[in-house]
């Protein structure tokens, strides 16, 4: 059976270390906060120019002055500190966020990213998603395996217009978990979703992969 | 000098051209200067190149100048919150320059700081470095991304002095703090305007050397764009 939203969500939460600056993506990826284990100590950061995000506001206590990338009202906690943009992205940039976990359109088998826009048909931008792909240590991609039309998302070659080259470090679906070789390229397929196949991980992927050892 | 005006109208007065250059401060709703837009609204001024990482949502924010159809081209990161600007975009009405929000935010650092140009790895590879200078470091490619700088740039802050010192609240500091620096007059709608020696001096985010003019705003609407809570316990 493939995963739900949040087990994938709980699957992306086993890459984080303690004490980590980790950048979550709208969608899948926030719902990642709340699978932070007991004990680790992991602090959100934010583009907009906060880190150590807080849970979500009791109603009646929303701050329009605070909020998170995806302009959802937020709290603050005790290690909280806020900034500007540029500052925000200068941490991004100058390598100093740990893990970034993204949601994606398409990712291609040489780590290639596309997340931000389909020609002619959706405008929305690449928000903060070019400068987290260059400058974060580390990637990871959750997204459903196939869009809602069928249609296979990990692919051979991104056909969108791309957010970054060689990027995605590891790939969460719904069926599995694939480890990408962003550098040398080469993708192994290293998790299955319960009851999931690895002829049915390859009847709906279009990238090739090798499956580890151990997976039947 | 007097920097401060009575209010947004006037602190507008003697700035605005068509076919201008303008930067507006704030990330979606959070920290826009709501009387500042207002005012640029009511000038009718037009043909506005206006550089802002959003360009508001229908009704709100930078959303009223695409209704008045006084913005001719938006240079932002992100325009998803708002119906009118995709067909505005899409019927041929609009341009649009998407940035990298980080090269965005940079390229106004850079504007402010006297810095014509830089390289960062943002973009490498991407539509966004297409004709663009590509350079090896150590290594890596990196795209060559040049300065902004604007006519005006219209911010808001929390609190603000008369000579025009500013400290900014939580997320509303944003792109309000770099854009301070690059224009050419910086005008700045603070919520409490307070006289000289009332803000510490050490906790300035803004040093009113970049802000020429400063109005206080008065009543705040300070819409929020999506409302997120949890149940009490």
């Amino acid at each position: 059976m493939a995963w739900t939203r949040d087990e994938m969500a709980a699957r992306a939460a086993k890459e984080l270390s303690d004490g980590f600056y980790v950048n979550l993506g709208i969608g899948i990826p926030t719902l990642v906060a709340n699978y932070i284990p007991d004990g680790m100590q992991v602090t959100l950061h934010s583009e907009n120019g906060m880190l150590g995000i807080g849970p979500f506001p009791y109603e009646g206590e929303e701050d329009p002055d605070l909020i998170n990338a995806g302009k959802q009202t937020v709290t603050e906690l005790p290690q909280s500190s806020y900034f500007d943009s540029a500052a925000s992205f200068g941490m991004i940039r100058g390598g100093h966020i740990n893990l970034a976990i993204l949601g994606a359109m398409q990712v291609a088998e040489n780590g290639d990213l596309a997340n931000w826009m389909i020609p002619g048909k959706l405008v929305k931008g690449m928000g903060g998603a070019m400068d987290l792909v260059a400058g974060v240590q580390r990637v990871v991609v959750v997204m459903d395996h196939n869009s809602k039309a069928g249609d296979a998302k990990f692919l051979t070659a991104c056909d969108l217009p791309l957010t970054g080259t060689h990027v995605v470090d590891l790939l969460i679906t719904d069926l599995g978990v694939f480890d990408i070789d962003k550098k040398n390229g080469g993708v192994t397929l290293i998790e299955l979703a319960p009851d999931v196949t690895v002829t049915e991980v390859k009847e709906r992927t279009a990238a090739n992969f090798e499956v580890a050892a151990g997976l039947a | 000098m007097n920097k401060v005006f009575t209010d947004a109208t006037s602190a507008l007065d003697g700035l605005l051209f068509d076919g201008m250059t303008l930067m507006a401060g704030g990330f979606g709703l959070c920290g826009v200067p709501e009387h500042l837009i207002t005012a640029l609204k009511a000038s009718g001024t037009k043909d506005l190149t206006i550089i802002s990482n959003n360009a508001g949502v229908d009704g709100d924010g930078l959303g009223v100048l695409l209704e008045t159809r006084q913005i001719a081209k938006m240079v932002s990161s992100y325009v998803g919150e708002n119906k009118l600007f995709e067909k505005q975009y899409l019927d041929g009405d609009l341009e649009l320059e998407f940035n990298p929000q980080g090269t965005l935010a940079e390229r106004i650092r850079a504007g402010g700081a006297g810095i014509p140009a830089f390289f960062t790895k943002t973009g490498v590879g991407t539509l966004v470095a297409e004709g663009k200078e590509i350079r090896d470091f150590d290594g890596d490619d990196y795209v060559m991304e040049s300065w902004l700088r604007a006519d005006v740039s219209i911010i808001k802050a929390w609190k603000g002095d008369t000579e025009g010192n500013l400290i900014f609240r939580k997320t509303a500091r944003n792109f309000n703090a770099p854009m301070a620096t690059a224009g050419k007059v910086t005008v700045a709608e603070v919520e409490e305007l307070v006289e000289p020696g009332t803000l510490a001096a050490d906790e300035i985010h803004c040093p009113g050397i970049f802000v020429q003019r400063i109005v206080d705003g008065g009543n705040y609407r300070k819409v929020i764009e999506k409302r997120t809570t949890r149940p009490r316990p």
